[in-house]
């Protein structure tokens, strides 16, 4: 059951340039270039043409109403984190005037008094608006530990009237709290009024800007480990799957045709079986006292129970039996193609089998083999639900620390940044796959 | 040595079987842990391990107190209506949009045919997480988060990739020839879509819809970012459960989603016979 979508725009054009022409002349067969000096009368070709727009409207109108709900329910979503990555307008709309006047501050010492009174008044209207606590959780993530001196300083300012503030405002300010007289909260507030910035991208690449605008590495460096241990697993699951899938799909595809169908059985049964479930049974498995530790200890083999559960392992363990279906699949349905008489030609001419397999069989199941890989490479990447339920804390990968950005700490422009880029790199590998493989080739059972 | 050629030698024949000895240990590691889970559902105590009353096959260490709680606590008969409904809907949703696009898609008309057919079947592709955080924002303008209708359309751009796959591939063996017939014929092309159309793919359609149940009956992570409380299903459940406090409650939730897929399995299977008889191929 494979879909082909192979056929280039061009195609049906020159065939019904052809078929018209037929109708209209002598009876050629062959293509448009074949058919010499014979052409078309100018009506004759401004009907063909408004016929092929007429179908290939109607095609289209067809697809279309899928189209549009795609572009609402998927398409835009991610666009939406895409923009949200790099585009936050919350502060630039809670203090614009206050932005507009820090403009002209140089970044050294303290910005002038206009700046601090203008502040201190749009910091009064947020605090009665109840706004405040915004614009604290957004200058705090520039400078760790000012939510408080915001959060504080705004609800002193609540009780003054708008005449005192407009005249001493600087001075309220500084002294409701002395962090105001420093250039690193003001530097913080500049640099989240930004609308665009590039500053979460930097976060998610464990990068950040100095004071003087340069671009240097963060102290604590996470996330780009953390890829790094993400496409580390990935490449071990998927090397896994093929190690454990190919001698499979060998048995399977020279069997005789019943006995493949019913091993096959034992390959689909866990495909199409809830993930949640399969996870479940790998922690029944694998658990302090569940039942690989039980037998172990019943056998001898240890006396103490291991650790399995909640570790790197865990995870690898549990998405291999997940995957391996993935990869067995396109291996069997290509290797069912292979016919055999050409390895058993091999070896009647006296080729050992080792050399016979890797010279002969091997090349010949590379397109289900890379096939498998790679499917199995771009769904483990992205994984969530099995590392979030077995992995503990050493078998996170990067989809686990998205979701904690989105759930728990909130901040949801970083988590749309290392978002962005784990997008770019399943798009990469999904361009690879539909170069070598064809998007519209994959099959289901 | 009956049954290999004369040139194999002994270790010819040795790697025959152990080879077979492989495949069959990779089959046993896919199949055991989902069998392993089914006796541990009937446990009458609360462990996720075998005692050694079951082990000794005493009666009274069994029971079927976890399928009780199943039926009994409202948590667990909510998620499981939740999850038939979202994932009916869902599925009729995607099945209408992607059998009428599969149709689109097959004719060789269609203009930017490579590049649609990206597009429409990313939504596989594209990591789950992703998927989640963008709906979660864009979502939330429309007032879809923690709705129905939020997670029916969720649901319903996850599974319409399965539905064009299994609808083109039944298109690739059909006869384009059938419909102009109909048209020449005269009927309109909505009646010969009807008529003709539909009654030959109609196995890969189903199997298309039921790929697109699947697939929204099993999906949790966007459940866990765009459900409230009301709209929780039972991979939800399960997942908070194995979460929070684990209990055979959630083995007995697993037998029970196993038979399903045995069940769903034998009709695709069926589907599929019946697709090729239509086909004529064998």
């Amino acid at each position: 059951m494979a879909a082909s979508v192979s056929d280039a725009p061009e195609a049906p054009r020159a065939q019904a340039r052809g078929a018209l022409q037929g109708t209209g002349g002598a009876g050629t067969t062959a293509g448009p270039r074949a058919a010499g000096p014979k052409r078309l009368a100018p009506e004759d070709a401004r009907n063909a043409a408004r016929e092929v727009r007429r179908r290939r409207l109607r095609a289209f109108l067809f697809v279309a109403p899928l189209l549009v709900f795609i572009m609402f329910a998927f398409v835009a979503p991610i666009a939406t984190m895409l923009m949200r990555s790099a585009y936050n307008p919350t502060v630039a709309d809670l203090v614009p005037a206050s932005l507009e006047a820090i403009e002209a501050w140089d970044g050294e010492g303290r910005p002038s008094d206009d700046v601090l009174t203008q502040f201190a008044v749009d910091l009064k209207r947020l605090a009665n608006d109840r706004t405040s606590g915004q614009l604290a959780e957004e200058i705090n993530r520039y400078l760790p530990g000012t939510s408080s001196v915001v959060k504080s300083t705004a609800r002193g300012l609540r009780r003054v009237d708008d005449d005192t503030l407009a005249t001493s405002g600087a001075t309220l300010l500084l002294e409701a709290n002395d962090a105001w007289s420093e250039p690193g909260i003001w530097r913080a507030l500049r640099n989240a009024g930004q609308v665009y910035t590039a500053s979460y991208y930097l976060t998610a690449l464990d990068l950040e800007f100095a004071r003087d605008g340069s671009i240097q590495q963060r102290d604590t460096q996470i996330y780009l480990k953390l890829y790094g241990k993400t496409l580390w697993m990935a490449l071990i699951i998927t090397l896994l799957t093929l190690i454990l899938g190919y001698p499979l799909a060998f048995h399977m595809a020279h069997s005789s045709t019943s006995r493949a169908n019913f091993l096959m059985v034992f390959v689909l049964l866990p495909f199409w079986t809830s993930l949640l479930v399969r996870t479940t049974s790998w922690i029944a498995l694998l658990q302090t006292n569940g039942v690989v530790n039980s037998t172990l200890i019943a056998l001898g083999l240890t006396r103490d129970p291991l650790e399995l559960l909640y570790t790197q392992f865990s995870t690898i363990i549990a998405m291999t039996h997940i995957l391996l279906p993935f990869m067995v699949l396109p291996l069997y349905s290509v290797m069912r193609g292979i016919d055999p008489s050409y390895m058993r030609a091999a070896m009647s001419m006296g080729s050992r089998p080792i050399p016979a397999f890797l010279r002969i069989y091997l090349p010949m199941s590379l397109p289900g083999l890379s096939a498998g890989a790679l499917l199995v490479f771009i769904i483990s990447v992205g994984y969530y639900i099995t590392p979030a339920l077995v992995g503990g804390t050493d078998g996170q990968m990067i989809s686990n620390i998205i979701a904690f950005h989105m759930q728990q700490s909130n901040n949801w422009e970083l988590a749309a940044a290392l978002g962005s880029l784990l997008l770019l790199l399943i798009v990469a590998l999904y361009w690879l796959y539909d170069r070598f493989i064809g998007a519209g080739n994959i099959k289901l059972g | 040595m009956r049954g290999f050629p004369e040139y194999f030698t002994i270790w010819h024949v040795a790697g025959h079987y152990a080879l077979r000895i492989v495949a069959y240990l990779v089959l046993a590691f896919l199949i055991v842990p989902i069998l392993v889970i089914i006796p541990l559902s009937f446990n009458a105590e609360p462990f996720f391990t075998f005692t050694s009353g079951m082990l000794a096959l005493d009666p009274d260490a069994y029971s079927l107190r976890w399928y009780e709680e199943i039926i009994t606590d409202q948590k667990w008969t909510l998620a499981i209506r939740n999850s038939f409904v979202i994932g009916i809907a869902a599925a009729i949703l995607a099945t209408v949009l992607g059998t009428v696009a599969a149709v689109g898609l097959a004719s060789p008309w269609m203009p930017f045919k490579r590049m649609i057919t990206a597009l429409l079947l990313s939504p596989m592709i594209v990591p789950l997480i992703i998927i989640a955080a963008g709906m979660f924002f864009f979502y939330t303008g429309f007032g879809l988060v923690a709705t129905y209708a939020g997670l029916i359309i969720a649901h319903a751009a996850l599974g319409v990739p399965f539905v064009i796959i299994t609808v083109t591939a039944t298109l690739a063996g059909f006869d384009r020839t059938l419909f102009s017939a109909g048209v020449s014929l005269g009927g309109s092309p909505v009646r010969v879509f009807w008529d003709i159309v539909i009654p030959l793919i109609r196995p890969g359609v189903i199997s298309g819809g039921l790929f697109a149940f699947v697939t929204s009956f099993d999906e949790v992570v966007l459940v866990l970012f765009l459900a409230g409380p009301q709209q929780r299903t039972i991979p939800r459940q399960m997942f908070s459960g194995l979460r929070e406090q684990i209990n055979p409650t959630i083995l007995a939730v697993a037998t029970l989603l196993v038979v399903l897929s045995v069940a769903l399995l034998v009709t695709l299977e069926f589907l599929r016979r019946r697709s090729e008889r239509l086909r004529g191929s064998p």
